[in-house]
């Protein structure tokens, strides 16, 4: 299976992030077709069409959360969700760093869809190259007549502004990232209310993850069906698939959904030399890992969610025959402990006990009672968190006992990690 | 603070819908403008966001990049989380503590340089990855990263690469 490029079509095109080059690529038609010649409701069904399920992690799908909005007469708000920093995931980082134009271009034609008046784009503050590509990319937008007041000679009118955060995980949570918008610490909210009925500022607000947003404009300018005849039934269109570790070519690759794991492995130049795969991680740090079992897994929701794992962000990581699972997996959890918001009991005291286990466990000194104790631990924070960040915490920990059982055991048996002893010789 | 700053700081607030979404963007201000989150710049936030002290220090305490102290000139955040663990993100930071005696946590007696460990920056494909002043160098080898730093000592300026 090849590559289908669709958001990233354009993004290898010298100076594509300028208005000038974008425009002869065809950027700004979606824009001009959907304001001009279609009602936001038009838009918003094509969006329903096609099936689109968010990329931020949870894939839900698009059109539905859009109609959640109440009509009550209140403003809307279209909050863009560019916090991306689950482990092993960086498509949006790149959309943002070579594709500035399309997704402003998301931006208008989704905000236009659900009547917006008013849009954020909430980057994590790390993107600081991405930030000023964004203002450039509006202000060359605005100065075209495509963002600001009477877009394209129209009523519609859209205000939008950057944001940039302070540097925290959780603020990708999108209620977490509506305080922080606010100006408060990034913690999650209770929900209900969701966004929908009270987000940034009480209001109805739509957040959307930076690809979903992208996605719009393709959606708009080939329509709905077009892209739900891309990718499997369930999970529709093309996705960004974030490859990275062990691999000769790591990199962003664009497939339709259910591509083939084999397949994209095949595209990212295969195991570096001399390696062979021992595992990967299919969707960010937060999701269980896999081995050469499911090595021709089809990469989309609800096969991967079947297999015990899921296809999260679309962070791919490849683990090759030499790295121990042992400290890599101790490293995500420090990861986790580090990045916990502190609310809730099990997520914060948990993630803490489960690094010191792990930490042990690498360093030759656990036992066998620590692998039930992780497991234990796992099943008490998995789904008794306040937000989705401990089920993600615990993901590929349960997973690693349950896969690679005999390489922990081993670490206690030889007091330290077999593999590192073989390289050290 | 000078009149210009103040300034400054007042167009943020007015740019938001509702000013408690400025205090972030004013903290980043700030620091930029101080160096770091000084005792003063809490001061000063608070009053312009008529809040207490307090209720500022929560904010800051709770952000990665808000830091309370003196950083070197060039600020050096490593990734070394999963991605780029893979592809050498632990002999790039033993490397800078071998070469350039940078430690994590600590700047350098001239105040040149400071180095920390981060967590992912979103880059992971372009391992391993570090951001000198919050501009992204990919596929910093040992070798490389001599050359970045290098120039950086001779007076370039951190201007970061494109993806
Ligand atoms: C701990 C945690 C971190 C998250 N981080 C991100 C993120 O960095 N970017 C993102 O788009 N969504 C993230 N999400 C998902 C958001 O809460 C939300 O579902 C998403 O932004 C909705 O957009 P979508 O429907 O377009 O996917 C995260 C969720 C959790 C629980
Ligand atoms: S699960 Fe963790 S991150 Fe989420 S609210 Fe609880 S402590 Fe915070
Ligand atoms: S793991 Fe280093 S940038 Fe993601």
């Amino acid at each position: 299976m090849s590559e289908s490029k669709v958001l990233l079509a354009n993004a290898d095109v010298a100076g594509i992030e300028s208005l000038a080059v974008y425009e002869r690529h065809g950027g700004y038609r979606a824009l001009k077709k959907g304001i001009t010649q279609m009602t936001a409701a038009e838009v918003a069904q094509a969006v329903l069409d096609s099936g689109l399920r968010g990329r931020g992690g949870a894939g839900f799908p698009t059109g539905r959360k859009w109609s959640f909005l109440p009509n009550d007469g209140r403003p809307r708000i279209l909050v863009c969700n560019a916090d991306e920093g689950e482990p092993g995931t960086f498509k949006d980082h790149y959309l943002i760093h070579r594709l500035p134009h399309l997704l402003v271009e998301g931006m208008i034609l989704s905000a236009y869809a659900i009547g917006a008046p008013r849009a954020f784009i909430y980057l994590r503050g790390e993107f600081l190259q991405g930030y000023e590509l964004l203002e450039q990319a509006m202000a060359e937008a605005t100065a075209a007549g495509y963002l600001g007041e009477h877009i394209l000679g129209t009523d519609y009118a859209l205000d939008l502004q950057l944001y940039r955060g302070a540097g925290a995980y959780i603020c990708g949570e999108e209620t977490a990232l509506l305080d922080s918008l606010e100006g408060r610490r990034g913690i999650p909210r209770m929900k209900p209310p969701f966004p929908a009925t009270a987000g940034l500022y009480g209001l109805p607000t739509v957040v959307n993850n930076v690809e979903t947003l992208c996605a719009v404009v393709p959606i708009v300018e080939h329509g709905g069906a077009w892209f739900k005849s891309m990718g499997t039934e369930k999970s529709p269109g093309t996705k960004i698939y974030s490859m990275s570790g062990s691999l000769q070519r790591p990199g962003n690759y664009e497939f339709e959904m259910g591509v083939k794991l084999s397949d994209l492995i095949e595209a990212a130049g295969g195991l570096l030399p001399g390696r062979s795969f021992k595992a990967v991680v299919p969707g960010g740090a937060s999701a269980a890992y896999l081995t050469g079992e499911h090595i021709d897994i089809a990469m989309d929701y609800d096969t991967l969610a079947q297999s015990g794992t899921m296809l999260g962000s679309g962070g791919v990581i490849v683990l090759d025959d030499s790295v121990c699972i042992v400290s890599f997996t101790r490293r995500a959890m420090e990861f986790f402990r580090h990045e916990s918001c502190g609310k809730c009991t099990p997520c914060r005291e948990g993630t803490l006990w489960m690094d010191q286990v792990l930490s042990r466990l690498e360093l030759g000194q656990g036992t066998e009672a620590d692998l039930n104790l992780l497991l234990d631990l796992s099943d008490n924070i998995a789904g008794r968190t306040f937000c989705a960040f401990g089920d993600a915490a615990v993901a590929m920990v349960a997973s690693s006992v349950r896969l690679f059982r005999q390489e922990y055991v081993d670490h206690f048996t030889h007091q330290g990690c077999p593999l590192l002893r073989e390289r050290v010789g | 603070m000078t009149e210009a700053l103040r300034q400054h700081c007042e167009s943020i607030k007015a740019a938001y819908p509702e000013a408690q979404s400025a205090l972030i963007p004013i903290l980043h201000a700030l620091q930029d403008t101080y160096g770091y989150v000084t005792p003063q710049a809490v001061e000063e936030a608070a009053e312009l966001m008529a809040m207490t002290p307090a209720e500022v220090e929560g904010v800051v305490s709770f952000y990665t990049l808000f830091h309370r102290q003196a950083k070197g000139r060039f600020h050096i955040q490593v990734c070394d989380n999963l991605s780029c663990r893979l592809r050498g993100a632990d002999q790039l930071v033993a490397h800078l503590a071998e070469r350039w005696r940078l430690e994590p946590g600590a700047a350098s007696p001239d105040g040149l340089f400071s180095l920390e460990r981060v967590e992912c920056l979103a880059a992971c494909g372009y391992a391993p990855v570090a951001q000198v002043n919050l501009r992204y160098y990919y596929h910093l080898t040992p070798e490389k990263a001599d050359q970045v730093l290098g120039g950086l000592a001779d007076g370039e300026e951190a201007r970061g690469e494109r993806i």
